[in-house]
């Protein structure tokens, strides 16, 4: 049972005084452990995906430019384009699911938190059997996307696709696991009195993200799985000559694509509505409609995936009906922007570094909104598709839009992570370069696009008007990178400093900022009740300005036992997705050999006294 | 099974375990991966070029028993949990026995039913129906296979008399996942089977 | 042996004479399943009537069997409705996307493939 070390009046120990070591890091099942570790590892890829897309920029600053060959500009977009989505965004968005929503809830931690260890070092392993990919000169290039025929052993007939449907196999077992998780975790340990229309927005859309997982991972598994078994034990699915038919893999994919495009922005929506309302000094305009229209975009999410393929000839009913519920989409994500709106307008702005995030983040969202919702009819999208303009699109919404609210969501609880605020001048530094470098890149891609620069070309001939815009948009990117630059500078600078960030620097509303900066083992000392939304705004209209909370001893809270079985599980999992790829050098023999281990780690999971 | 009776919370928001919510929910995300895959054998059934056809190939007469062993199983679980619940260790194991025997039995039905086909020419990758046949009642067959791993594990423990009934819990969340694995080829059955010459 | 007896959750559970008459039903609907699909080959006025509504009829009863192992051997019938709503929302999702994905990939494969 571990308990925490008891705290003197003259002595502020560190929050993990007790636990110290890399072997703690390594059996931690603690949910800000894990939090920090998702958010440091999932950065780390950030900025890889973004090496890859300097290179991309680089390549195409000129005409006709061979700064690299067209076989490694193929891995160069695939390897961003996966990297981002799957390494980048999503796991940052789970740094915030796991510090933050059991302490939205009043919990002291998820319901599984062995389970929770294991979903990170499945992604970890994942992340980083997808990179090493690149050490064998065989990096996926058949898009993220990965469109069948053409990773058909025939057509790919290199270990490229197979890193790739490996990896994301791999990576699909974490996301799994961590939706049971969390689901169960909103849905069992909500704080006394918090029912579920009190719960507070980046939870109540993270909830809704992890439905949304939960529903849509298991048909990419299923794609990849007959993917698999078309590479590497001669089924057809997919291959035409045979039968099969390569518009399985669009649909399969994108049934889960789409959804997986509102797993991306619904936490940052989240966070937004979490954002707003404290720097506005105003609860959130429209809370119930800001619940429901998140379900409702992620219901709906489900019914608009064959806009993605309006150029495969899916016939005119087809096409209608996907082009009324992509446009019908539009109804509830504009509810939410008149909500923000209506949250700020009035409100006595505290314009810090997460509300200019925050902000900037409802424009750049309008703006992808607004192309997304042209590529909603198919006629105009038949011009748009596989073109720049696509690219413009989903930079928006995905950085415009997700990136910015997650950097508006690091500002914000930065802090509580770690004890120590973010500075704030050199945070406005980095607001503006990223604002202003975001849109010199991105902007001029809606008319390069329009204009007929096709999408995953790795040149373009000179001569046809793309020169000026594509050199604009390097020189853009190059400065984002510089404001990434300022943000790392931001967080060593504030690493170097005291940690002496206050519980609650920022006067939040939530259960969080009730706790110490950063929070104690067991995060509450007492286990709250709350009776309305917004509980700490609650609570000091009614007490007047609350005290800073005190480090305790712990005593008598039992929180759960450190255990590495989660990390051997997870080798076990990576190794037997791993083995498979394996078996034209090591037979099946490898395989049994990762199902018997994965077997003996389970079990000694499951029979660990807790 | 470790005891999660008295981990982090005594009492949860809605009142039931959090590994009763969790098993649902995970139950909830498998009808998703089983609908694909029953989809796409749907997609291509009657597709084949070549090779043998599900209409010449599928043979009723052997998966019939093997459905009934297979609701024969779920019904014993049932029992066995009864027991569980009320501290009959005898009924407990004798009825988790059966459930075990029976899942065996459907397994090794399915493993005999597949070298019966490869023997006669249909493999994965003879056409779409080998593909898809195999594909689909091989990931069901995958699923059994783990479900009577996880029962006779729990079989083991009540033999040992560790499944008391404040214990029961573990037992149901297996039977949960026994019961979905039997609903899923409840499905499969007439879909695969007993339509196997349907010309689309 | 500890005769107290702990209710898992707190309702009252039906005694083993309803799961007995549950396994009955469901063995009698199979029964039926198979008597529809040989009566379909028979040839004859039986094939006639059964062969066209083969594949509802199958549908129907693989339904019922279904049903009867998700309420009772699943315990959904007694069981808070969170239970039932966890399994039915995503079963509502599957169907729905499962036969979408059919009819879409049928009209393609017919009119574009020019499959039959």
């Amino acid at each position: 049972m571990a308990t925490s070390a008891v705290s003197h009046a003259d002595q502020i120990p560190s929050v993990y005084a007790e636990k110290r070591g890399i072997w703690s890091w390594i059996t931690t099942v603690d949910h800000k452990r894990i939090g920090i570790l998702y958010g440091a590892t999932a950065f780390t890829f950030f900025l890889m995906g973004g090496i890859e897309a300097l290179l991309i920029r680089w390549q195409l600053a000129r005409p006709d430019n061979t700064f690299v060959t067209p076989e490694f500009y193929n891995e160069l977009f695939t390897m961003h384009g996966t990297t981002m989505i799957f390494l980048a965004v999503m796991p940052l968005s789970a740094t915030f699911f796991n510090y933050f929503i059991p302490l939205q809830l009043g919990a002291r931690d998820v319901a599984f938190p062995r389970l929770n260890a294991f979903s990170y070092w499945v992604f970890l392993l994942g992340g980083l059997w997808l990179n090493s990919s690149f050490l064998f000169h065989a990096a996926p290039n058949a898009g993220w996307f990965g469109y069948a025929n053409l990773t058909s052993t025939q057509y790919s007939p290199g270990l490229n696709i197979d890193f790739w449907m490996i990896g994301l196999q791999i990576l699909g077992v974490s996301s799994l696991a961590a939706a049971v998780n969390f689901f169960t975790t909103v849905v069992n340990l909500r704080a006394k009195g918090m029912k579920l229309m009190r719960m507070p927005m980046f939870t109540w859309m993270s909830f809704i993200t992890q439905v949304l997982l939960l529903l849509a991972f298991p048909v990419i598994t299923v794609a990849l799985i007959l993917l698999m078994f078309d590479r590497f034990f001669g089924t057809h699915f997919y291959i035409p000559a045979a039968g099969g038919d390569p518009i399985l893999w669009q649909h399969l994919f994108w049934i889960f694509g789409h959804p997986e495009v509102y797993i991306l922005i619904l936490p940052a929506f989240g966070i937004v509505s979490e954002v707003l309302p404290v720097f506005s000094r105003k609860p959130l305009f429209g809370y119930a409609a800001m619940v429901f229209s998140g379900i409702f975009i992620a219901f709906l999410g489900f019914g608009v995936w064959a806009h993605h393929m309006f150029a495969t000839g899916m016939g005119p009913i087809a096409d209608t009906m996907f082009s009324m519920t992509t446009m019908l989409i539009a109804i509830p994500t504009g509810v939410k922007i008149f909500n923000w709106l209506g949250t700020a307008a009035g409100g006595s702005l505290q314009m810090k570094t997460p509300m200019y995030f925050s902000l900037a983040f409802i424009a750049m969202f309008i703006i992808g909104g607004l192309s997304g919702v042209m590529h909603a009819s198919p006629p105009a999208d038949l011009q748009q598709t596989d073109s720049y303009f696509i690219v413009a699109h989903i930079h928006y919404v995905l950085f415009g839009g997700s990136i910015f609210a997650l950097t508006s969501g690091a500002y914000y609880w930065w802090p509580k992570m770690f004890g120590r605020m973010l500075n704030e001048t050199i945070g406005k530094v980095h607001f503006w370069l990223m604002f202003i470098a975001f849109n010199l890149t991105f902007f001029p891609m809606h008319f390069v696009g329009l204009h007929g620069m096709p999408r995953r070309v790795y040149t373009y001939p000179a001569g046809l008007g793309f020169e000026t815009m594509n050199m604009l948009e390097t020189a853009g990117a190059f400065l984002l990178a510089l404001s990434q630059a300022v943000f790392i500078y931001n967080i060593i600078k504030a690493w170097r400093g005291p940690r002496n960030a206050p519980a609650d620097p920022w006067n939040g509303a939530t259960l969080e900022w009730a706790t110490t900066s950063p929070p104690q083992e067991f995060n509450f000392a007492v286990e709250p009740e709350v009776h309305s939304r917004d509980p700490l705004w609650e609570r000091k209209r009614q007490e007047g300005r609350l005290p800073e909370p005190q480090r305790v001893s712990g005593q008598g809270i039992h929180m759960p036992r450190p255990s590495f079985w989660p990390l051997l599980t997870a080798t076990g999992v990576a190794g037997i997705f791993i083995s498979m790829m394996m078996i034209p050098y090591l037979g099946w023999w490898f395989v049994v050999a990762m199902v018997l281990w994965f077997l003996f780690s389970v079990f000694n999971w499951v029979f660990e006294p807790v | 099974m470790s005891d999660h009776s008295h981990t982090l919370e005594a009492h949860t928001a809605t009142g039931f375990d959090s590994r009763k919510v969790a098993i649902w929910t995970f139950i909830g995300s498998e009808c998703m991966f089983f609908a694909a895959l029953i989809g796409t054998y749907l997609v291509y059934h009657g597709k084949s070029l070549s090779g043998p056809t599900a209409g010449e190939t599928l043979e009723i007469p052997l998966v019939t028993i093997g459905t009934a062993v297979l609701l024969a199983s779920s019904f014993f679980v049932v029992l066995a949990l009864n027991g569980a619940q009320r501290g009959d260790r005898r009924a407990l194991v004798t009825w988790l026995s059966a459930t075990v025997f029976c899942g065996l039995g459907f397994v090794g039905m399915q493993i005999y039913e597949f070298s019966h086909f490869v023997h006669e020419g249909l493999t994965i990758k003879t056409n779409m129906f080998g593909a898809t046949f195999y594909t689909l009642t091989g990931f069901h067959g995958t699923h059994v296979s783990i479900g009577v791993l996880w029962l006779a594990t729990l079989l083991i423990l009540a033999i040992r008399g560790k499944i008391t009934p404040d214990k029961a819990l573990n037992l149901e969340i297996a039977a949960l996942y026994w019961h979905f694995v039997d609903v899923v080829w409840v499905v499969i059955f007439p879909v695969v089977y007993l339509m196997k010459d349907w010309k689309p | 042996m500890d005769a107290h007896v702990i209710e898992a959750e707190g309702h009252s559970h039906p005694g083993p004479a309803v799961y007995v008459k549950i396994a009955f039903v469901l063995f009698l609907v199979t029964a039926l399943e198979v008597a529809a699909y040989e009566l379909s080959h028979r040839g004859g006025t039986s094939e006639a009537v059964i062969g066209p509504i083969l594949i509802p009829v199958l549908l129907v009863l693989s339904a019922i069997k279904f049903a009867l192992v998700a309420m009772y051997y699943m315990h959904l019938k007694q069981d808070h409705k969170l239970f039932t709503g966890l399994f039915v929302f995503p079963l509502i999702i599957a169907g729905v996307i499962a036969i979408a994905l059919m009819t879409l990939i049928s009209y393609h494969l017919h009119y574009n493939l020019g499959q039959v």
